[in-house]
């Protein structure tokens, strides 16, 4: 390795690094602003013109923070846990392609790379809560890894069915292939849903934030960091709701492919790009400001009775679908067929049991003789 | 609150309270009639006017004073108003507690309006002393009843949207259906009342058992649940609050004219003996039991609160749920601490 290799690598990462945290300075502004409108607010207004400097001076706060290190943790562990959490999350963008020819490296097994990383984080979220020896802390570390084990099965099943769609596993070709059919979305809506839910579980947003819920675990295995080392936590964790946001653009709606437009000059491709993944990461907001939070017997019961079950079917249909060479339209029906009983079946659950619904009725007592 | 947990499983919980004591009942005994009102703000600071109105009650059955008709009205108005205000904070809260972050804000944007009525009528937001013993403290703003209208609209109009964002949602449901249940004879025998209890199927209310004040000259219904659980506890009271516009509203159309108040000593002496009176909080039953001896102070003053004999049952409630569930129970019971400890 000469020194232009040394060069080259180290200007990609610094230049990925940058971008990514751009990214996440812009939505964590977006978030606080569209939460804001969500909830009559107005979100943050004061720095700069509509509080567009907001995270920057959210970013230098962090950074001249003090960073307490609490005398009972186990240092080593402790310290680590944040680069554990991060660097994962970081390796992934390595292959996520942004355009056409815009990814650091495209891999062949891009999928698999993606899926075998994002596993990791979920060491770290645990060696936070342990090192911490807090008791919050260690509950949110033990919520988290049964979420992250439970949901990695049905995000991977999702990501397989796209991958039998387009026969293969590197991002450039599964976007191809959507180009030159349909976007996998009207293919594929249940496949969507599964990835969609149980990508939601993996960032740990709403409804399935129960390892940092305010009101059961204070602030899950983040409660004892401060300064830069809980800011590496929160850089995290956006950099992953990007990633979650720019994986359900490019197996389900088509990437930065557009119709009618020649999205294959650059900077046509990255914008199309940026705006689906934007409103993607928008609906992600948009149920954190509705939804209350699931409990954790719940989740689980919602990822192995509801998510797998499904995730199976889908990858059974899809083979089938493929198998016998039927029509594109036989398997949108389908898959939104099961999609739309699910959604009934559930719901019809959920107000039946364990108590019907429609309890509350009025009383009015009997007339009182005067 | 001290929870024993196994994992994920809550096995026994101890209430700690105690840490809001201020002796409101001993210094009731140091202060005179008139004063003892603003004690009584202070209890439960969501509700502040129906304690009010719960202490003049008491020293006005003392007493035998007559409470001029108008201020009677406006009592129940303003009171029904609290009630609404203080439903209003706790589906907000309890929205929060099963970790939907929305609808507190918008039923904080409703609950304002309430403020800002009530700022108009008494001069503060929330420690009012307004109800004064033998009436209110003045007459109601001349524009008083087109802004209670208008109010009425805009609460029925919050309440439906926040009952269409939270109460019917699947996650909600699965959160709240049957967790926290207890029977009605528990909560009988732990001394529930208010909304809690009529969570059960109880269907006991202060204020059609004993109507007091003018509460007998109304139309309404007492919203009763099935189960007993955190679900019925909050529906029954989305379902009070409408039915607290309804009473605000037939009070507007039957308010008479005339004096706010009866004249009476600002140093008040009421005869030697003792008296219970009872009424109905946004929380349940708060009792007051008053002793005189004839002297200028009260000889004793006990206060029976809502949210103490609530949380009592808590205890029952919260054993082998999840540590996720507490929360919710807890929030179920709608407490206030000022007033658990007073």
């Amino acid at each position: 390795m000469n020194l232009i290799d040394v060069l080259i690598l180290l200007s990609t990462t610094m230049g990925l690094l940058t971008a990514l945290s751009i990214v996440v300075l812009s939505l964590t502004w977006l978030e606080r602003k569209f939460l804001g409108r969500i909830q009559m607010r107005m979100g943050p207004m004061r720095v700069g013109p509509y509080g567009l400097l907001q995270p920057i001076a959210d970013a230098i706060k962090l950074m001249s923070k003090e960073d307490v290190l609490p005398g009972w943790v186990d240092k080593v562990v402790y310290w680590v846990a944040p680069l554990i959490v991060f660097v994962p999350t970081f390796m992934i963008w390595i292959t996520i392609p942004v355009a056409k020819d815009l990814a650091i490296r495209n891999m062949d097994m891009g999928l698999l790379y993606i899926v075998a990383f994002s596993v990791l984080s979920m060491v770290g979220l645990v060696a936070a809560g342990w090192a911490s020896a807090n008791k919050y802390a260690v509950l949110g570390g033990f919520r988290a890894a049964a979420q992250l084990v439970s949901y990695e099965i049905p995000l991977i099943l999702a990501t397989l069915g796209v991958a039998m769609l387009a026969q293969s596993m590197n991002l450039v070709t599964i976007v191809d292939q959507q180009q030159i059919g349909l976007p996998y979305i009207f293919v594929q809506p249940l496949g969507l849903f599964l990835f969609f839910t149980a990508g939601l579980a993996e960032l740990g947003r709403t409804p399935f934030d129960i390892h940092h819920a305010e009101s059961e675990v204070v602030g899950g295995p983040f409660v004892e960091y401060s300064g830069m080392h809980w800011a590496v936590f929160f850089l995290a964790e956006y950099i992953n709701t990007f990633a979650i946001g720019a994986l359900t653009t490019l197996l389900f709606l088509g990437g930065w492919t557009f119709p009618g437009l020649p999205t294959d000059i650059l900077p046509i491709g990255i914008t199309i790009f940026l705006i689906k993944t934007y409103m993607v990461i928008l609906v992600i907001f948009w149920i954190r400001g509705t939804y209350p939070r699931l409990r954790i017997d719940q989740l689980m019961a919602l990822g192995w009775q509801v998510l797998v079950p499904l995730a199976f079917l889908n990858i059974i249909l899809t083979a089938i679908y493929m198998f016998y060479g039927w029509p594109v339209w036989s398997s949108t029906i389908m898959s939104a067929g099961i999609l739309i009983a699910t959604f009934w079946g559930l719901s019809v659950h959920m107000k039946t049991a364990p108590a019907p619904v429609y309890t509350v009725k009025l009383y009015t007592p009997p007339a009182q003789e005067a | 609150m001290v929870l024993s947990v196994d994992g994920e499983r809550v096995v026994d919980m101890e209430p700690h309270i105690g840490y809001l004591h201020r002796g409101s009942e001993k210094l009731c005994e140091n202060e005179l009639y008139v004063q003892i009102v603003t004690l009584f703000d202070r209890l439960d600071y969501i509700s502040n006017l129906n304690n009010e109105m719960a202490f003049c009650r008491a020293v006005e059955k003392l007493m035998g004073l007559e409470v001029p008709e108008r201020a009677e009205f406006i009592r129940v108005i303003l009171c029904e108003l609290n009630r609404v205000a203080s439903h209003l904070l706790f589906v907000g809260t309890f929205g929060i507690d099963a970790g939907a972050m929305t609808p507190i804000l918008y039923t904080f944007r409703d609950r304002e309006k309430i403020q800002s009525m009530f700022e108009a009528v008494t001069g503060a937001r929330m420690m009012h002393n307004f109800i004064r013993i033998g009436g209110v403290k003045s007459d109601v703003p001349e524009d008083f009843t087109d802004r209670v209208k208008l109010l009425r609209d805009e609460l029925i109009q919050g309440i439906n949207e926040t009952d269409k964002l939270l109460s019917f949602n699947e996650i909600f449901l699965a959160r709240t259906k049957g967790v926290g249940t207890i029977d009605a004879d528990s909560a009988i025998a732990y001394g529930m009342s208010g909304p809690s209890l009529r969570a059960c199927g109880v269907p006991m209310d202060v204020r059609k058992d004993e109507p007091y004040s003018v509460y007998d000259r109304f139309d309404f219904g007492i919203p009763i649940g099935e189960n007993g659980d955190s679900w019925d506890r909050y529906y029954v009271r989305v379902e009070e609050m409408r039915q607290s516009l309804k009473i605000i509203d037939q009070a507007l159309e039957q308010m008479p004219d005339g004096p706010t108040i009866t004249p009476t000593r600002f140093i008040l002496r009421p005869p030697a003996g003792e008296v219970y009176v009872r009424g109905e909080n946004p929380r349940g039953e708060i009792g007051v039991y008053l002793v005189s001896n004839g002297t200028d102070r009260p000889y004793r003053v006990k206060i029976r609160p809502p949210s103490f004999c609530n949380l009592m049952a808590l205890k029952e409630m919260i054993k082998n749920t999840y540590l996720a569930d507490a929360v919710v129970i807890l929030g179920s019971l709608d407490i206030v601490l000022g007033e658990v400890d007073r």
